[in-house]
């Protein structure tokens, strides 16, 4: 019986592991990926941090989206901003326990300023921070604050074909 | 029809009116205005109370952001360094402590006595300051003469977390021309940061 039990945990403990995403880290210059592709694929990039209670708030509206969409060309991005050493300690245990399914991103450069001029120009660095593209219409919008699931769809909306 | 443009006249200007930074924020090169905030000793200050100083670091920051508490030790050390050069750090809280109450007076009054903080921090209870100043995150500088010119706009350095790594002391930089009578490089840069949590 014990045995049962040990091999119903591992079992449900395999496939809790095999749930949790890989988070794949970024340099400056990857952020070019969703600006190069002439792509008519809605990206849809979020700056956040696990510490950032706005950007927490928000997160389920972008997780909204991405279910939502699911079957259309539009793509969550969640590009993380917390610290280096919280990477294993507190981002992983984070979209693990949140089921995050949204793809989750690290920012791993430790000086903002050489990056944030290239997401956009008058973006000052305040997260939360949303980057909606679609490269093949020459669509892209900023938005610094909070934005709600409504506002995303009224502007994801238009650009679906 | 002139009706119906007043109208819409009037409903684009509550949009303009509406939005939440309405000031743009100042750029370097222009004056910035003086305040009269409280500090976390019950006393009012203004920038005009230092008639002796011959700049001011003013940095908008808070408790709760990991961002600044990450800078707080460095903002320390800045104003150890500086306010023997005339030059003093002038901490401001801008947030709203309704969304966020680890950031109301009685907890600055806290930290900054924990902390043992040498510099005057005070709050901004109407956020007319950060507004005006352009302040969006914590922590935010703004590196100004003592006619309140601004010099510097932006980071302290160019690494948030490993204080030991930092290869450009942006701010610094920026301080120590000004004191030597050279052109500031370096005026504006960028950090990530909390957004100013606004009424």
């Amino acid at each position: 019986m014990n045995r049962i039990i040990y091999l119903f945990v591992f079992i449900l403990c395999q496939l809790n592991l095999s749930k949790a995403q890989n988070i794949p880290r970024l340099k400056t210059n990857d952020l070019q990926y969703w600006t190069l592709q002439n792509s008519d694929t809605i990206f849809v990039i979020n700056f956040w941090a696990t510490w950032c209670k706005p950007c927490i708030s928000e997160l389920n509206s972008f997780e909204k989206i991405n279910k939502l969409y699911a079957d259309k060309k539009v793509k969550v991005i969640l590009i993380n901003n917390d610290f280096k050493k919280q990477y294993e300690t507190r981002l992983k245990p984070f979209v693990k326990e949140k089921n995050i399914k949204s793809s989750v991103f690290f920012m791993d450069e430790s000086n903002p300023n050489s990056w944030i001029d290239r997401v956009n120009t008058d973006w000052g660095g305040a997260i939360p921070a949303t980057w909606i593209i679609q490269k093949s219409s020459n669509y892209e919008k900023f938005i610094e604050g909070s934005v709600s699931f409504e506002k995303l769809k009224e502007m994801i909306d238009p650009l679906i074909k | 029809m002139k009706y119906f443009v007043s109208i819409f006249i009037i409903i684009s200007l509550s949009f303009t009116t509406g939005k939440k930074q309405a000031h743009p924020g100042y750029k370097v090169g222009e004056q910035a205005v003086d305040f009269k905030l409280k500090g976390v000793d019950g006393k009012y200050y203004s920038l005009a109370d230092f008639n002796k100083s011959k700049g001011f670091i003013v940095i908008f920051t808070c408790n709760h952001c990991p961002f600044a508490q990450a800078y707080e030790n460095r903002i320390i050390s800045l104003h150890k360094k500086y306010s023997l050069k005339g030059i003093p750090v002038i901490a401001i809280n801008p947030n709203d402590p309704v969304k966020e109450p680890e950031d109301n007076y009685e907890n600055m009054q806290k930290r900054s006595k924990d902390h043992k903080y040498p510099f005057i921090y005070l709050i901004d209870e109407t956020q007319q300051t950060a507004r005006t100043y352009g302040a969006a995150r914590t922590p935010h500088v703004f590196f100004m003469d003592a006619k309140r010119i601004i010099r510097y706009i932006g980071a302290i350095d160019d690494n948030f977390e490993e204080p030991e790594q930092v290869k450009e002391k942006y701010l610094e930089n920026a301080i120590d021309a000004f004191l030597k009578g050279k052109n500031v490089s370096v005026t504006q840069t960028k950090a990530i940061g909390c957004g100013i949590k606004w009424k």
